[in-house]
């Protein structure tokens, strides 16, 4: 029977060397689309430092494809994971990174920072949106909305609650932008519409040194929890009389979350469906639910697929980049329609 | 003992004073709604008793960490388990958690506490199966052997029979007590198999509307207390065959 174990184990081994290869060359491929066609050679040479026949290829290379290929690796894996931690915690296949209200949260904080300039006078934003200025007002808005959630959710018990307590928060946030957006100019709401549809791009080195440290804080903490997560599979009270710590380990998890969410959200928009899907395609490609093997592939899958959507948004050899939010949900939703048709059963 | 609300507090039971050995059978008996539940989520620390104390080992409960309780305290509960894909052998190890370390592993001890679990549940046909593709009767012997690899003195269950056929209620009933047998665990359950209970129990704890028994079957039987468990009407105790009978209609 440990031998049926072992040979399981080495069975995921071969799923995870297939997956990892995967990533690997959809990096690459990512890297080498986009509107300037450039040569194998010289990206190569461009990423290991060689020599490079145009400048403006390296510069392009070096400062908008990798850049955008880390962060679609980033927001993939951690929205994913985020979907796994949700799901689990609320024992529901339709909770995802943003059922606690994050994103409505970050909706807020970046809708006032646009629309509510006309609403309340042009205090609020005197110039330009400057880069910072919107990814610290969706960390605001999600903090704010998430800390109203977690005070919320440890007044009552029961976990199905904090699951409705973080959609009413949403509905709430989403009228006051409804509020705002009837107050406002076109070439506004503009702006916040091109937000909401997530972008990978434009982040500078710095902005990805911030992102992949917080990033790093939340996967730490995720990998503490594996052993409580797995316990939560048998249900809450389960999980207590094996001497889980359940409140404890449902804050880290929500907090877990929020910071995730919160940080993708604010670098990179509110980006649909990955968080939801990637959990039920790793389920169903590993057929197993043990958190151990589930958090890295729903990890590798969340990046992989990402990287994908962003391939496909940037329709290679044209010049126009369309929103990603849009081909995550296009090209993500009749893939997991598809699976759960032919599968007839799904998991937590 | 009892449900705190908000603002009144509803009593189901009070002046509860039982003693349990170790080693032994118990099940609690009683009608539906009388506090079978609220009496053994109540030892179990699951909710907290009104007044009064709960003593483990001569320990109050209150002062035993959740952590310490795990491993002198397993549990069989009524609660239908989430859908999710662990195998079988991975929801009986799932009972080791008290002892791995923080990532879960399995050590050499683990796993023979495990396998000794499902040998003893005769489960070892089902191990590679998801749970979800057992029966009823299957799946009860798994939950039995979870609460085996957890390795505690103590095993509660709730109506473990619940939802079983005659054959396999009979089954894990002979399991049960062949387990406080050969291990010298304690165990409690709650159930409605009045009959089962007073031919396998050590001891039972009977619970009616106006007192509350402890005592070996035959005492029970001796003291007529079985009279007092339905209304009079329907069922009757009958002591020669030490059993409930249906009147006839």
């Amino acid at each position: 029977m440990r031998s049926y174990y072992r040979m399981k184990q080495t069975n995921y081994t071969k799923h995870f060397i297939f997956l990892s290869v995967l990533l690997v060359v959809l990096f690459f491929v990512n890297i080498s689309l986009g509107s300037v066609s450039i040569p194998f050679q010289d990206i190569f040479n461009s990423l290991l430092g060689g020599k490079v026949s145009k400048e403006s290829w390296e510069t392009i290379i070096l400062n908008f494809r990798l850049p955008k290929a880390i962060t679609a690796v980033l927001v993939g894996s951690g929205l994913s994971i985020c979907g796994l931690l949700m799901q689990t915690l609320f024992r529901n296949p339709l909770a995802g990174p943003f059922v606690l209200g994050i994103s409505s949260g970050a909706s807020l904080g970046v809708a006032i920072l646009i629309l509510g300039s006309s609403v309340f006078g042009g205090f609020l934003l005197t110039q330009s949106v400057s880069n910072w200025s919107l990814p610290i007002a969706a960390s605001l808005g999600a903090f704010l909305v998430l800390s109203a959630v977690i005070i919320a959710a440890n007044k009552v018990r029961n976990t199905m609650s904090i699951l409705i307590i973080g959609l009413m928060f949403g509905s709430l946030t989403s009228a006051i932008i409804s509020v705002l957006a009837y107050f406002s100019d076109s070439e506004q709401i503009q702006q916040y519409l091109f937000w909401s549809f997530g972008s990978l791009g434009n982040l500078s080195w710095r902005e990805i040194l911030v992102f992949t440290v917080i990033y790093l804080i939340g996967i730490i903490n995720t990998i503490f929890v594996i052993k409580p997560l797995n316990s939560f599979l048998l249900g809450e009270n389960y999980a207590k009389s094996l001497g889980i710590n359940v409140k404890k380990s449902r804050n880290i998890i929500l907090l877990t979350t929020s910071i995730l969410t919160g940080v993708i959200t604010a670098f990179s928009g509110p980006i649909a469906f990955i968080g939801l899907a990637v959990p039920h395609i790793a389920r169903m490609l590993f057929l197993s639910s043990n958190h151990k093997i589930l958090l890295p592939a729903v990890a590798i899958i969340g990046a992989i697929i990402l990287l994908i959507c962003d391939s496909i948004a940037q329709l290679p050899t044209s010049e126009f980049t369309l929103p990603i939010n849009a081909i995550t949900s296009l090209f993500g939703a009749p893939v997991v329609i598809w699976l759960l048709v032919r599968k007839k059963r799904i998991f937590v | 003992m009892g449900y705190l609300q908000k603002k009144h507090t509803k009593i189901v039971l009070s002046n509860v004073n039982i003693e349990i050995e170790k080693g032994k059978l118990v099940t609690v008996l009683g009608k539906n709604g009388i506090g079978k539940s609220t009496l053994l989520r109540t030892i179990s620390k699951v909710q907290k008793p009104i007044s009064g104390a709960v003593l483990i080992n001569q320990k109050n409960s209150v002062q035993i960490s959740e952590k310490e309780l795990s491993t002198q305290l397993s549990l069989v509960l009524t609660e239908r388990l989430p859908e999710s894909q662990l195998t079988v052998y991975e929801l009986i190890a799932l009972g080791r958690q008290p002892y791995t370390n923080w990532i879960d592993k399995l050590s050499e001890t683990d796993t023979k506490k495990i396998n000794s679990a499902i040998l003893q549940t005769e489960v070892e046909h089902l191990q590679n199966m998801r749970f979800y593709e057992l029966s009823d009767g299957q799946l009860q012997r798994v939950l039995i052997a979870r609460a085996l690899a957890q390795d505690t003195e103590i095993i509660i269950l709730d109506e473990p029979t619940a939802h079983l056929d005659m054959h396999h209620t009979v089954k894990i009933f002979s399991l049960l007590k062949k387990l406080v047998v050969e291990t010298q665990k304690t165990i409690i359950i709650s159930t409605h198999e009045a009959n089962l209970a007073i031919q396998l129990a050590d001891e039972i704890v009977l619970l009616t509307e106006n007192k509350l028994y402890s005592d070996k079957p035959q005492e029970l039987i001796d003291k007529k207390a079985f009279e007092d468990l339905f209304p009079k009407e329907l069922i009757k105790f009958n002591s020669k065959l030490q059993q409930f009978t249906m009147n006839k209609i």
